[in-house]
């Protein structure tokens, strides 16, 4: 049952870590809340409790769902596994 | 879990219930706090609420301390009050205003008269009014006499993913029982206004929303000098994983479940329309946030942080609650309702709302809150602009 990362929803393409930190080329368990359904994903960065992951290849402009919503937009590529952040993504807000 | 239908509380004057009994003395302005806190010093069992404005404030401003000033007395919390100002005609305002409550109240101005003297006279009915409330007994009172307002500080991603939507679950439990209940945060609703205001009851609520969201986003472009970057997120926020405002917003709203609101509030405005959800228009800085709360009416709050807020409120009692697991092991003393083990699965949000209703139903029946127990009494004013 334990899971190391939680999706809010299937259309999301970041994972929220719940574990108090992934390690990098580690195998990953996801949970997706919504459906109740289980993924895989290999990391790449080392990422903190609390901190997102990236499901999928996202490049300069793509939109990050989480919630199912749009929370921002990439202003660098990222790899499927990398840490998403304030350093590579941006509000579109304000 | 079955739901328990009532709670032991303080029945008032005019009909509602209060989850305290608190005397307190409130001073209409800043410079009446020194005479305020000296009697709450004399007098025991009494509590003073200094704060910093009440001085030249005029038009909206003003309407607001007023009304801020005289909810709080008003709040079922407050069995009796004192209320001390520098001028007579403020302080009378303010006294009659609590007054409607028809509970016990007096007020006293230091013009004319000095601080000491001042201190004399409200002392002694000071006492008077402490020793009488002192006799009051909780009572059985429905459920439904509980309003409860909600708002989350120093969120982190554990807020949206387990602590929010825990709080939305109580709210989806006990919306049907006729409780009212309160969110707010207008700025932390940013990125999510448009979800936000399909939850609208009515049209009329929807609009009423969006114009106040408006409202607040214009001013925001109006006065901002950056792109907020270094205040919303917070840097806390930011520590915990929240990336934008609108990551942030929609974790936020995760607080009010499958609810819909029937109005929206001004700053501190009394709900009107009977039991269920409404959205107040407030600052998401916490302590201002539950003073507003409180001056409307609202008797018990639900706090969940993720990087650990510690904040309380001198006449509303204030609930934590957590997801994050860091945040129990190093804070632990501030956490009310550990709900972590959701992020491991051991616990579903169900469980978890159930746990959070009977700390909720606790500290109604007078178990004291972490922040009580710690002395936070943060009592804020909101202030809309400069004064005269």
């Amino acid at each position: 049952m334990a899971t190391d990362i939680i999706i809010h929803d299937e259309k999301d393409n970041v994972g929220v870590v719940v574990i108090e930190k992934i390690t990098p080329k580690q195998e990953c368990k996801c949970w997706i809340m919504e459906n109740d359904t289980s993924t895989n994903i290999l990391s790449v960065d080392e990422i903190p409790l609390g901190h997102k992951i990236a499901m999928v290849d996202l490049k300069e402009g793509d939109t990050i769902l989480k919630y199912g919503h749009d929370i921002g937009k990439v202003v660098k590529s990222i790899k499927k596994g990398e840490h998403v952040h304030v350093h590579n993504v941006k509000t579109k807000k304000w | 879990m079955e739901i328990p239908k009532s709670f032991l509380g303080y029945k008032r004057e005019n009909g509602r219930a209060g989850t305290r009994n608190h005397v307190i003395i409130l001073p209409v302005d800043d410079i009446s706090n020194a005479c305020a806190e000296a009697v709450a010093n004399n007098i025991k069992g009494t509590i003073a609420l200094p704060h910093s404005y009440g001085r030249l404030q005029f038009g909206a401003d003003l309407e607001l301390h007023f009304r801020t000033m005289i909810g709080t007395g008003s709040n079922p919390n407050v069995a009796a009050v004192i209320v001390i100002g520098i001028e007579p005609k403020w302080t009378k305002k303010i006294v009659d205003g609590i007054a409607k409550t028809g509970k016990p109240v007096e007020g006293f101005h230091i013009e004319r008269t000095g601080d000491i003297g001042t201190v004399m006279k409200a002392s002694k009915k000071a006492q008077e009014f402490v020793m009488w409330a002192s006799e009051k007994q909780r009572e059985e009172c429905p459920i439904s006499d509980l309003w409860i307002s909600v708002k989350c500080g120093e969120s982190d991603t554990t807020s949206g993913l387990a602590a929010n939507p825990t709080v939305g679950n109580l709210m989806d439990k006990l919306e049907p029982l006729g409780v009212h209940l309160c969110f707010g945060e207008t700025s932390e609703l940013t990125g999510a206004e448009k979800v936000c205001a399909t939850r609208g009851a009515t049209k009329e609520a929807s609009d009423k929303f969006m114009k106040t969201w408006s409202a607040y986003n214009d001013f925001i472009l109006k006065e901002a000098t950056d792109d907020l970057s270094e205040s919303q997120p917070t840097a806390g926020n930011i520590a915990g994983g929240l990336t934008t405002i609108e990551e942030k917003a929609f974790g936020n709203f995760q607080k009010i479940g499958n609810c819909k609101f029937v109005d929206v509030l001004e700053p501190a405005e009394e709900p009107k329309k009977g039991k269920g959800l409404y959205f107040m228009d407030t600052s998401s800085a916490a302590a201002e946030c539950v003073t507003l709360q409180a001056a409307a009416g609202f008797n018990i709050h639900l706090f969940p942080t993720g990087q650990g807020n510690i904040v309380g409120n001198p006449i509303e009692p204030v609930v934590k609650l957590t997801a994050n697991p860091l945040t129990v092991k190093g804070m632990g003393e501030h956490i009310d309702c550990d709900v972590s083990k959701i992020l491991s699965r051991e616990m579903n949000m169900s469980e978890a709302g159930d746990r959070l209703i009977e700390t909720t139903l606790r500290v109604a029946n007078g178990r004291l809150t972490c922040a009580e127990a710690l002395g936070h009494k943060e009592f804020v004013m909101t202030k809309l602009y400069r004064s005269a």
